[in-house]
């Protein structure tokens, strides 16, 4: 390895191999990955496709569904891509605080939009008298949109993770997502306990409260830098991804 | 990794509002197509070309798909080739849901009778 290869492997940046490659292999790994993931939400929706244009008896998504709810959801998600883009612009200007206030705005949109869903499918199973074997309509509603759930909630984690890694290190990211996890998973139980749509919006807040303080008191050596970000990048490009197929879902069982 | 200029990180910046007005506007737009009196099918093709729109907007500016390598490119269209082809795939089993569902039992054809003699 060249000095300069050895130096730019100490700050955290993988060199080029060929031009047909981008210049980090996370990155290639991440698109992989998210390729093989498309796979997966583009079999899911040509099954609901096939079912639902095969079903004459299928329910109006607009009646049974709550539109104006849902739209806020993706309204809040495209906000929360926003905010990530800003994060990693923030982290490549050597901006570190506005890498992390950006994060954590971008980790509680996630969290609102898990404790929205909640709320919606609460409402849902108890008030409508949906679930998942009722039928084919039931069936295909719950596991798309509970797919694209355990996306978000994973993205709240990983994202988390990052904010940790940015105060301090593999320990931060640790501490940091489990805490975000925990949290996630609380502030979704008591929304759908308590039924209430402003509980669905206020326990992920204070989730990110919380995760917050749990960065602030860990507050050491981060890691990211002007130069080295491409850690930043590759989780921003989870979350897109996570958005861009929220887009897909919202028209194809929402709107359509 | 290519290191940003203030000037590049700006424009980016700018950038990234434009796309968030448009991805705003567009999803306003699904909102209203939805109670036009036009067809079902006008409605669902306007809305899956907006949907479209969108997707490829967050590709393009969010993922920074426009400013990578072909092959990045390449990676992430091929899923969406793959998905269209998995519709078409199904498409002959529509009519044999269509018949599921609805308990229907298909039409057997049969031989005219003889005439008589």
């Amino acid at each position: 390895m060249s000095h300069a290869a050895a130096a730019e492997h100490t700050m955290g940046v993988e060199p080029a191999e060929t031009p047909l490659t981008p210049e980090s292999w996370g990155k290639l790994g991440m698109w992989i990955f998210l390729a093989a993931d498309a796979m997966s939400f583009g079999g899911l929706l040509a099954a609901y496709g096939a079912l639902r244009y095969g079903d004459p008896g299928w329910p109006n998504p607009a009646q049974t569904l709550g539109i104006q709810l849902t739209a806020l959801m993706t309204f809040l998600l495209i906000c929360s891509s926003v905010t990530m883009v800003e994060a990693l612009a923030a982290i490549r200007e050597g901006n570190h605080a506005g890498l992390r206030k950006f994060l954590l705005l971008t980790i509680c949109g996630g969290a609102i939009f898990l404790g929205l869903q909640a709320y919606e499918w609460d409402h849902l199973l108890f008030h409508k008298g949906q679930s998942i074997t009722k039928n084919n309509f039931g069936a295909t509603f719950f596991i798309l949109t509970g797919f694209h759930g355990c996306h978000v909630f994973g993205g709240v984690c990983y994202l988390s993770a990052i904010l940790g890694r940015a105060v301090r290190g593999v320990s931060g990211a640790l501490i940091v997502g489990l805490t975000a996890a925990i949290g996630t998973i609380a502030a979704v139980y008591v929304t759908f306990q308590t039924e209430m749509l402003i509980v669905g919006i206020l326990a992920p807040v204070a989730m990110a409260a919380v995760v917050l303080a749990v960065a602030n008191a860990l507050r050491g050596e981060g890691v990211y830098s002007a130069h080295n970000n491409n850690e930043v990048e590759i989780g921003a490009l989870y979350w897109h991804f996570v958005d861009l197929i929220w887009i897909l879902v919202f028209t194809f069982v929402y709107l359509i | 990794m290519t290191t940003h200029t203030p000037a590049q990180i700006a424009h980016e910046k700018r950038r990234y509002i434009q796309v968030f007005v448009w991805l705003t506007v567009l999803t306003g737009l699904e909102l209203g197509v939805i109670y036009t009196p036009l067809s079902k099918i006008a409605i669902g093709g306007m809305l899956i070309m907006l949907a479209g729109t969108k997707a490829a907007l967050v590709a393009a500016f969010y993922m920074h798909l426009a400013n990578e390598t072909r092959t990045l490119t390449w990676i992430a269209m091929t899923p969406a080739v793959l998905c269209v082809l998995l519709v078409f795939a199904l498409l002959p089993d529509l009519g044999a849901l269509t018949r599921a569902f609805t308990q229907a039992t298909p039409q057997v054809a049969t031989s005219a009778p003889p005439p008589p003699h």
